[in-house]
């Protein structure tokens, strides 16, 4: 007989795997939400600071690094949710998926 | 090797062309030494890929083949479509002509377009393939009542396709004509004509296999021609810096943040579009359900992000690479004296000349028939998407009550998919004189505020009912609508009203029209005490178990 919802939402490691899934992934939202939006009013607030060239001889600003960098943390903040997905979460799924049956 | 042709063909043209072109008719005239090499590959790409349409064809004949290939994607190859679906010419053209006119401000935009992706894997990606099936619908509507749920979200799509596929005809008008010297109403039309037949034949089968194999085109052509511009200033970007700030009639400002964004609520909202719109498209969302599973769901969304944020990093290269070698040389320039806005076809075409620049005729066809190619391919999986909604979402569910012969169904996809077509042509070709970079920036701002919101809250919180869904939804995709009907962009610079006169004068809606929807759907299900509220809170065990584990999931589906 297979379990019913409510009876899965029992199951100690359906609660560990909501819980520890919802924290990662809410947390890395604001990670990214807050370097997005830290970076867009940057944008709106302070355009000299990220006009400022890196070097005193140099036209290369100092927002090219950090709009660059808003790229690349965007990948790695990604690639490190699915790194973790795939060590823990997979693992704990199934096992609910088994127990559940 | 001449690239000034006889004046036979410069008098066919004129003939061809309507006066409206006539001042542009010595740039055309220029380009009929690489017409040839544009075409080729051009019809190379297209005859390949109806054979895969044909070949995919034979395999469509369920609904589950038409809308989601069957859930036979693998996740790689899920990520190079979505990448594929994803950079579209307003992307590759749009950016790297926005970078060749105010430089860093193409940054920005390019910046905003990725950082949706995040937020799709860590709240969106695993939960939607657990509870869907063909369209993100599936999902809105899964405790809810159908009906009003899914004519809600029928209708985020529709609208949310319709200003995408705008934006996309446009670039590709532009494109042709330029390249091939045609009309602009007649390209659009043989854009209308391909994807009808891709998406109609072949269905995500086919859509699937023309996003993957542009993606592959397209990021090893910009990857090419981003390496030749950093080969020219010895691999240093500072170099390159350097002498754009000298040749630009910007100079320095062109480091820095410009005119794009004026204002912090104007900065704020755009943002909030990009990167919650992304979380909202359609035509993205039904990618999910292509694959087998959640994990590969979430694997997708990752190679998707590394192929896409290195695609950007590309055109703000590319988009320095065309001031410093297309702006510098008369050949692209229609109006010399115009200097860097002069440049031929305006600035959607910097990409297209830099090719040129940096790798001659051949390259330059191959880039053409990439970036006709990149066009083809988005305009696919959008009409794709508005039809799935149509044939899916209202006519399977809304008017047939679920209980539709799946032939008939897909029949009436089909038939959508003409329709939409037809519609998009004519769309196409009234929008023409748009930015089309910025066209894409609306559909967002609907995206954002009528699809992922409903998405967002059907999937994580308890206490959403249908009516407040339905109220919350419509609210945000209306307020989205007027905020952008009466902005500068459409108000005034397509309708033709005054300067000044559009009642907002906000680039972007999205601040407003999201918090109103989100604001809505939380008091309206507060307010709902109906027995289908009690109904549609009492489901959401079953749901998110579902949703979180992935039991009970429409899995890769039976042949």
């Amino acid at each position: 007989m297979a379990a019913t919802a409510l009876e899965i939402e029992q199951n100690p490691k359906f609660q560990e795997l909501v819980a520890t899934r919802k924290k990662l992934g809410w947390t890395l939202s604001l990670v990214m939400l807050a370097i997005y939006f830290g970076f867009i009013l940057l944008v709106a607030f302070n355009k000299a600071f990220l006009g400022t060239p890196i070097s005193p001889n140099g036209v290369t600003t100092i927002g090219i690094p950090i709009g660059l960098g808003v790229i690349v943390s965007a990948f790695v903040l990604t690639g490190f949710y699915v790194v973790r997905a795939n060590a823990r979460y997979d693992e704990l799924n199934r096992q609910i998926v088994e127990e559940s049956k | 090797m001449s690239r000034f042709k006889s004046l036979i063909l410069a008098a066919a043209l004129a003939a061809l062309s309507s006066s409206a072109y006539a001042d542009a008719i010595a740039g055309k005239v220029e380009k009929q030494e690489t017409n040839l090499t544009a075409i080729a590959m051009f019809a190379i790409f297209v005859l390949f890929t109806l054979g895969i349409t044909y070949w995919a064809a034979k395999r469509t004949k369920s609904a589950a083949q038409f809308y989601t290939a069957g859930g036979g994607i693998t996740g790689f190859q899920n990520g190079l479509a979505i990448a594929g679906d994803y950079m579209s010419a307003a992307s590759f053209l749009g950016i790297s002509g926005l970078v060749y006119l105010n430089g860093y401000d193409g940054l920005i935009y390019s910046v905003g377009w990725l950082v949706g992706w995040p937020i799709v894997t860590f709240l969106i990606a695993e939960p939607l393939r657990n509870l869907g099936k063909f369209t993100f619908a599936d999902v809105a509507s899964f405790r809810f009542s159908q009906t009003p749920i899914r004519i809600l979200a029928a209708c985020g799509t529709l609208v949310t396709v319709a200003f995408y596929l705008i934006a996309q005809m446009v670039g590709a008008g532009a494109l042709i004509q330029l390249l091939f010297g045609l009309p602009y109403m007649y390209a659009v039309i043989g854009v209308g004509a391909l994807m009808i037949v891709y998406v109609t034949f072949g269905g995500m089968v086919a859509t699937t296999w023309v996003q993957i194999i542009k993606a592959c085109l397209l990021l090893a052509g910009a990857s090419f021609m981003a390496f030749m511009v950093l080969s020219a200033y010895g691999f240093s970007p500072a170099a390159l810096f350097a002498k754009a700030v000298e040749v630009h009639p910007k100079h320095l400002a062109i480091m820095e943040p410009g005119t794009l964004i004026s204002d912090p609520i104007s900065a704020i909202s755009l943002g909030l579009a990009l990167m919650f719109g992304t979380a909202g498209l359609p035509h993205i969302l039904m990618r999910f359900f292509t694959v087998a599973d959640a994990k590969a769901a979430r694997k997708s969304v990752f190679y998707a992000t590394g192929f896409i944020g290195y695609f950007y990093i590309l055109t703000f290269i590319i988009g320095f690479g065309a001031i410093v070698m297309v702006s510098t040389n008369p050949m692209f320039l229609s109006d010399a004296a115009k200097g860097l806005a002069g440049i031929r076809g305006g600035s959607n075409m910097a990409a297209i000349h830099l090719a040129d620049a940096v790798g001659g005729d051949v390259f330059l066809g191959f880039i053409s028939a990439v970036a006709f190619a990149t066009i083809l391919a988005v305009v696919s999986g959008l009409t794709l998407a508005g039809a799935s909604a149509i044939s899916h979402d209202l006519y399977a569910t809304v008017v047939k009550g679920g209980k539709a012969n799946e032939q008939d169904e897909i029949r009436v996809s089909k038939i959508a998919t003409v329709v939409l077509g037809v519609i998009a042509v004519i769309l196409g070709i009234i929008f023409e004189k748009q930015n089309v970079a910025f066209m894409v920036g609306l559909a967002f701002s609907i995206a954002a505020s009528c699809n992922f919101p409903v998405l967002l809250m059907s999937m994580m919180w308890r206490g959403m009912t249908t009516r407040g869904a339905v109220i919350g939804g419509f609210l945000g995709l209306i307020s989205a609508l007027v905020g952008v009907i009466f902005s500068p962009a459409v108000w005034e610079a397509t309708m033709g009203y005054p300067k000044g006169s559009a009642m907002f004068q906000i680039s972007n809606p999205a601040l407003f029209s999201m918090a109103i929807a989100f604001a809505g759907i939380w008091l309206f299900s507060k307010l709902d005490t109906s027995a289908r509220g009690a109904q549609d809170r009492a489901g959401f065990d079953a749901q998110y178990v579902r949703s979180q584990t992935g039991i009970g999931a429409a899995g890769a589906s039976a042949h």
